[in-house]
């Protein structure tokens, strides 16, 4: 069968020197030829752009399929589409492109497609500050398409974790079977920093399980049939004799269409949710700083973290107990986490590059057990430590 | 001795049990497009194990649910960018998109036309009922102007579209019109749109009695039939009596639907010049990677 094979020797000379000066958005680029993609389905939108000029430089000089589509629409159809055909695929864009891929991204949710989506927010709504970071996409990954479902997603707060989280996104993506949103944004999509391409033996790729059960004993939609305790179905690529029926209406184990059905409804949703929230806990991945004695934190990501972590560290200067907690795993929230913080802390102020997205979530789980505030900045500027020090201050 | 194809035989082979009763009303066309495609595909002998269908939404869309094989049923009007996808992680395998009028040129307009653009090696069949069938006969960008829809209660004056002239000005390999009432030339036509490198395109024209005909004076189902047979023209036959036809003849037939086979090229498909590119680029920087999916078969 003809379907890539990751060659690490061809990636490394073509990615080029171990340590870089790297833009972010092409350590997405780097991030997803490591990780094994090949293929990149395209459409141009700033400030995402140079994350498909990358791909359409490096894909084909190591043998993956690099395609301009003609929207969003059809770039996030190609990417699901390439997944089924065996590839581990990806694409990128910003808030309208996200937006416009909203119900595909539901698709893939549905017919459990690995895949993942790259998000260089900008401001909105609609066509907004093309050129200008934002986060205000944040609850959009997480509800934006119909129905019920559980978002993957990552947001980095470096240039080297817009490689990390790439690699670590499609990992998730085929571990789960979800599609998996890394959230970026302007700010670090167009920064530049130095990078560091880890070394093979620390690369750590996870693959889709491949159906491999006798075709006659092969139930596509169902716990896997080869590992125990796992309610991710093994996966049948295309073209490897399993003739499977995959659709984006409710469907029952076989794939077939059950759209009046409540109960394999409930058991179908049930599953594809569960897969994920069921290992809510080991899915957190945060950076603590100075949480130990602190009463007041910061809890945030992405760009917003840094100019938080300077506010930490000029309030510390200063003797107050401030500390930061940074999420780099999004969705699904780690609620439990927040939770017991709100018991330790006096106050939580949440950065964002929205009028208060993640703020919400975090209020949930800190359940009145200590004060939440929203600390938003818009318009496309990144927050100042002076701002956010002001946060600091007693009423 | 020539075996003889039956329905029988040929359902036996290509369809997936456990899908039936199909959802299709009396005297749908869709079935029968079906069949025609089981009896290319018996002809050339495809391993089914190989070939893959896609599909939007609709009834037509429906059809892959039916056949035993891989088969991606996605949303409405994409379905051509999603087969796009498939084809470009493993171009080996053979891509057939089932799709509707509603489908295909109205909410899948776009990837359509690109799809034809860049010669994307896949074989589509769109049929076309001039109407939104399953969502019980609203206006559809192939109605004819003046018919009754749900959403064009006093009769359409939208021009329709013509998918296949659209097609061929984009330079698809293959482009073809038939209706499901003239059984052999169309499976000749699937055979070699099927075999086609690049983008071909076959558009059936095919009765929805229940969501058109009813509301068209065309409710009784062999009436219904015999439309297609009273409203189409050979394409040769049309062009040569608008070209040289007296203004009699011109008058019978403007009004009348041209079937055949509208283009034939040999053009190269995007895959092959996708090979082309990865190739020149691993020679000029000396690579050879392990496997790539830029290989095209033939």
């Amino acid at each position: 069968m003809v379907v890539y094979k990751r060659d690490p020797k061809l990636i490394r000379k073509v990615l080029g020197n171990k340590i870089q000066f790297l833009l972010g958005d092409m350590a997405f680029v780097y991030g997803g030829i490591l990780a094994g993609a090949s293929f990149f389905g395209g459409y141009p939108i700033t400030p995402a752009s140079e994350v498909a000029e990358g791909m359409a430089r490096m894909l084909p000089r190591v043998g993956g399929t690099y395609i301009q589509m003609e929207d969003e629409i059809g770039s996030i159809a190609a990417v699901v589409g390439a997944a089924w055909g065996g590839a581990k695929s990806m694409t990128a864009t910003s808030g309208p492109g996200f937006s416009l891929m909203m119900e595909n991204y539901g698709f893939a949710v549905m017919t459990e497609t690995p895949c993942v989506i790259v998000n260089v927010q900008r401001t909105g709504p609609s066509t907004g500050q093309p050129t200008l970071g934002a986060q205000g996409d944040m609850m959009q990954a997480r509800w934006g398409t119909h129905g019920d479902f559980e978002a993957l997603a990552l947001a980095p707060s470096t240039v080297q974790e817009c490689l990390d989280f790439t690699i670590e996104a499609f990992n998730l993506s085929e571990k789960y079977r979800n599609p998996v949103c890394v959230m970026t944004d302007g700010e670090i999509g167009h920064l530049r920093e130095r990078i560091i391409i880890p070394d093979e033996k620390d690369i750590k790729l996870i693959d889709r399980v491949p159906a491999t059960i006798s075709k006659d004993k092969y139930i596509p939609f169902t716990n896997s049939q080869t590992r125990k305790n796992s309610k991710v179905p093994d996966f049948p690529t295309f073209g490897t004799g399993y003739k499977t029926y995959v659709t984006g209406l409710t469907h029952n184990e076989k794939g077939f269409p059950a759209t009046d059905k409540q109960k394999d409804h409930e058991k179908l949703i049930k599953r594809i949710t569960s897969k994920i929230s069921d290992d809510a806990d080991k899915l957190v991945s945060v950076e603590k700083q100075n949480l130990a004695d602190a009463d007041t934190v910061f809890v945030t990501y992405g760009a917003s973290a840094r100019p938080a972590e300077t506010a930490m560290q000029m309030a510390r200067a200063k003797g107050k107990k401030v500390g930061l907690l940074r999420l780099k795993i999004v969705w699904p929230f780690p609620e439990k986490l927040i939770a017991k913080l709100a018991k330790d802390v006096d106050k939580i102020i949440v950065p964002e590059m929205n009028l208060g997205q993640i703020y919400h979530p975090i209020r949930e789980a800190a359940c009145g057990n200590c004060e939440v505030v929203s600390a938003p900045k818009i318009g496309g500027e990144m927050h100042l430590p002076e701002e956010l020090m002001k946060y600091l201050e007693v009423k | 001795m020539v075996e003889i194809k039956t329905a029988e035989k040929l359902n036996k082979k290509y369809l997936r049990e456990g899908m039936w009763p199909t959802i299709f009303c009396n005297g749908c066309g869709h079935g029968v497009v079906l069949e025609y495609t089981f009896w290319a595909l018996e002809e050339l002998g495809w391993d089914m194990e190989k070939t893959v269908f896609a599909s939007g939404i609709g009834c037509s869309s429906r059809l892959p649910g039916y056949i035993n094989a891989d088969g991606l049923h996605t949303t409405h009007g994409r379905a051509i960018a999603f087969a796009t996808g498939i084809k470009a992680a493993n171009p080996d395998l053979n891509m057939i998109v089932f799709t509707g009028d509603g489908d295909c040129a109205g909410i899948g307009g776009n990837h359509f036309i690109h799809a034809a653009r860049r010669n994307i090696d896949m074989t589509v069949i769109m049929i076309n009922n001039f109407i939104y069938g399953m969502t019980g006969g609203q206006l559809a960008p192939t109605t004819p102007l003046g018919s009754i829809a749900t959403t064009a209660p006093y009769g359409n004056i939208e021009p329709p579209f013509d998918i296949c002239n659209l097609a061929k000005a984009l330079g698809a390999n293959y482009v073809a019109r038939w209706t499901v009432t003239h059984p052999y030339q169309p499976i000749k036509s699937i055979k070699d749109a099927l075999q086609k490198k690049g983008f071909s395109l076959i558009e059936f024209l095919a009765p929805c009695p229940t969501a058109y005909g009813r509301r068209n004076k065309l409710g009784d189902i062999k009436k219904h039939w015999q439309w297609y047979d009273d409203n189409t023209i050979l394409i040769e036959d049309y062009e040569r009596i608008m070209n040289y036809g007296s203004e009699k003849e011109k008058e019978e037939v403007k009004n009348m639907f041209p079937i055949g086979v509208f283009q034939d090229l040999e053009k190269p498909g995007f895959f092959e010049r996708y090979r082309e590119l990865v190739d020149r680029i691993m020679e000029k920087e000396g690579n050879k990677p392990v496997k790539t999916n830029a290989v095209v078969r033939k």
